[in-house]
């Protein structure tokens, strides 16, 4: 069974993305954070982060999902349900 | 007519050019005759008709942010960068960057002056558009498929992306356009801006024109045309202007933006007025896409009608920034069309300018910086030299600038900054000096 990233790897890999393609500090990505109402991430900012992601974890976020994942800690679960689904 | 109507004045300078990062550190590298041409160092060039380009002096990337460039075409970032230095420039308040922040106004309005931002519009011109944009995210498609391509794409590739930046960088509300007619899109914008605040439809106008599109897609397409300098051994003397050795244009990037503003708004908060933006002139050729009309008819009436818009004579005019882009055909064809559009009396009486030779040509962008150069030889009275002028063609017979710069009379004086384009549009925008 291949490495799966934890809780913890997975936020700062995400805080990572999020400093890398808009700016934001990586202080500033906790999981309650809202991306729209608290980090002022656009919808267009979020379709290259989900990419990136996407990329670096491996799991795919269809567009019908993305729509879903309002928080930090959304993504966070999502990759870490998904890609226990897809390693395991 | 317009001695009766609004008058409208520069307020605001800045640009970013291939001479300087700045407009001040460009217009000192201009007086001095230097050359923004260099050779090219891609990958491959080797291959290339032409090797050389008047590349930008400064990388934008000493300006802004690695993930605001992310989102802004070379054109964008650019056009920002000297709309920034010409809002400050004007005495504005600093702008906050641009993004809308929650509980906040928008750029532009805290600290200095309070601009009504509904009586702010932005007029900046490229004639290009984002072709790094589109040719980069071409490649990506193809290597990596369509998800992978940016969901900036359309806006980075839109030629009013620039315009549209600029105007929420700013807040400015009163309307932002992009007027796209090649080598003439940002004299177009002066011209459109000045009619914007005539028109009553806003106070102060930011504009100007942009271009980045050194790629060597355009050094081919313009190499395939003929169009361009081949001078590969010596690039800092290809743009030569009215010499008997001129080949041909050198490809240039750079922004160069302005304030324009209603002139009773300028004087009510005490700004400085760097000259009046008089007015400007239109017309058509109708004869070919790419090659002027042969007798020049056309740029002699946009000559003519500027005069008419800005209420000037002939007579009023001592100075001209010709479009002379250092080809064989079109530099002594507009001095035919300048006596033709003046009359050879006030013709042999103008003192006339080449600045291409330093810039390169900046397509799209060369309206404006040209404007700009037109503006500050009014204001200290100084003229920059036509560069690597070395054979004078017999044609070249007006006083056109060789050697050093050229100091013009005090008093009352006006001027034009000509530019034309493919696609057949000719546009003169003058220029009168405050007192």
């Amino acid at each position: 069974m291949a490495d799966i990233a934890t809780e913890q790897q997975i936020l700062d890999g995400l805080a990572e993305i999020i400093d890398d393609i808009v700016g934001i500090d990586k202080s500033e990505v906790t999981p309650e954070k809202n991306f729209i109402d608290d980090l002022d991430i656009d919808s267009l900012s979020m379709v290259e982060i989900a990419v990136a992601a996407q990329d670096q974890f491996g799991v795919e976020i269809p567009d019908d999902e993305l729509r879903n994942l309002k928080t930090v800690k959304d993504v966070v679960n999502f990759v870490q349900n998904h890609e226990a689904a897809a390693k395991s | 007519m317009s001695k009766s109507q609004t008058r409208v004045v520069v307020t605001g300078l800045g640009a970013t050019t291939p001479l300087g990062g700045d407009l001040p550190s460009t217009w000192s590298a201009l007086l001095a005759g230097e050359s923004g041409i260099r050779p090219l160092r891609w990958e491959g060039v080797e291959d290339l008709p032409v090797r050389f380009a008047a590349t930008l002096k400064a990388d934008p990337a000493d300006t802004l942010p690695r993930q605001s460039l992310r989102r802004l075409d070379r054109n964008q970032a650019i056009a920002l960068i000297a709309a920034r230095e010409a809002w400050a420039d004007a005495g504005f308040a600093p702008s906050r960057g641009g993004k809308p922040q929650k509980g906040m106004d928008k750029a532009g309005v805290d600290g200095g002056f309070d601009m009504d931002l509904d009586r702010l519009g932005v007029v900046v011109s490229s004639g290009i558009g984002g072709l790094h944009t589109a040719l980069n995210s071409y490649d990506v498609y193809r290597e990596k498929g369509w998800a992978r391509v940016s969901p900036f794409t359309v806006p980075m590739l839109m030629p009013n992306g620039a315009s549209g930046h600029v105007g929420i960088e700013f807040g400015a509300t009163a309307g932002s356009h992009a007027l796209v007619s090649a080598c003439a899109s940002s004299g177009e914008a002066i011209g459109y801006a000045i009619d914007m605040i005539r028109a009553g439809r806003a106070d102060v106008i930011i504009c100007g024109g942009t271009e980045a599109c050194i790629h060597p897609l355009q050094m081919a397409s313009f190499g395939s045309m003929r169009a361009l300098s081949t001078r590969n051994d010596e690039p800092e003397r290809a743009s030569r202007p009215y010499d008997k050795n001129r080949d041909g244009f050198v490809l240039g990037e750079g922004a160069a933006v302005m304030i324009l503003e209603r002139e009773e708004h300028a004087r009510a908060r005490g700004a400085q007025i760097y000259g009046i933006a008089s007015g400007a002139g239109y017309s058509n050729d109708a004869y070919d896409i790419v090659l002027p009309e042969p007798t020049g008819s056309g740029q002699a009436k946009a000559m003519q009608r500027a005069l008419v818009d800005a209420g000037l004579e002939a007579s009023d005019i001592i100075h001209i920034n010709a479009h002379a882009t250092s080809t064989p055909a079109g530099d002594v064809a507009e001095l035919a069309s300048i006596k033709a559009g003046l009359g050879e009396e006030v013709a042999a009486k103008v003192v006339v300018t080449a600045t291409k030779s330093m810039t390169g040509h900046l397509l799209g962008g060369a309206g404006a910086l040209e404007s700009i150069f037109t503006i500050l030889a009014l204001k200290e009275g100084l003229v920059p030299f036509v560069a690597n002028l070395e054979d004078l063609d017999d044609e070249a017979d007006l006083d056109i600038v060789r050697d050093e710069p050229r100091k013009l009379p005090d008093g009352p004086a006006a001027a034009l900054s000509n530019s034309f384009g493919f696609g057949g549009h000719n546009v003169s925008v003058a220029f009168e000096r405050a007192l």
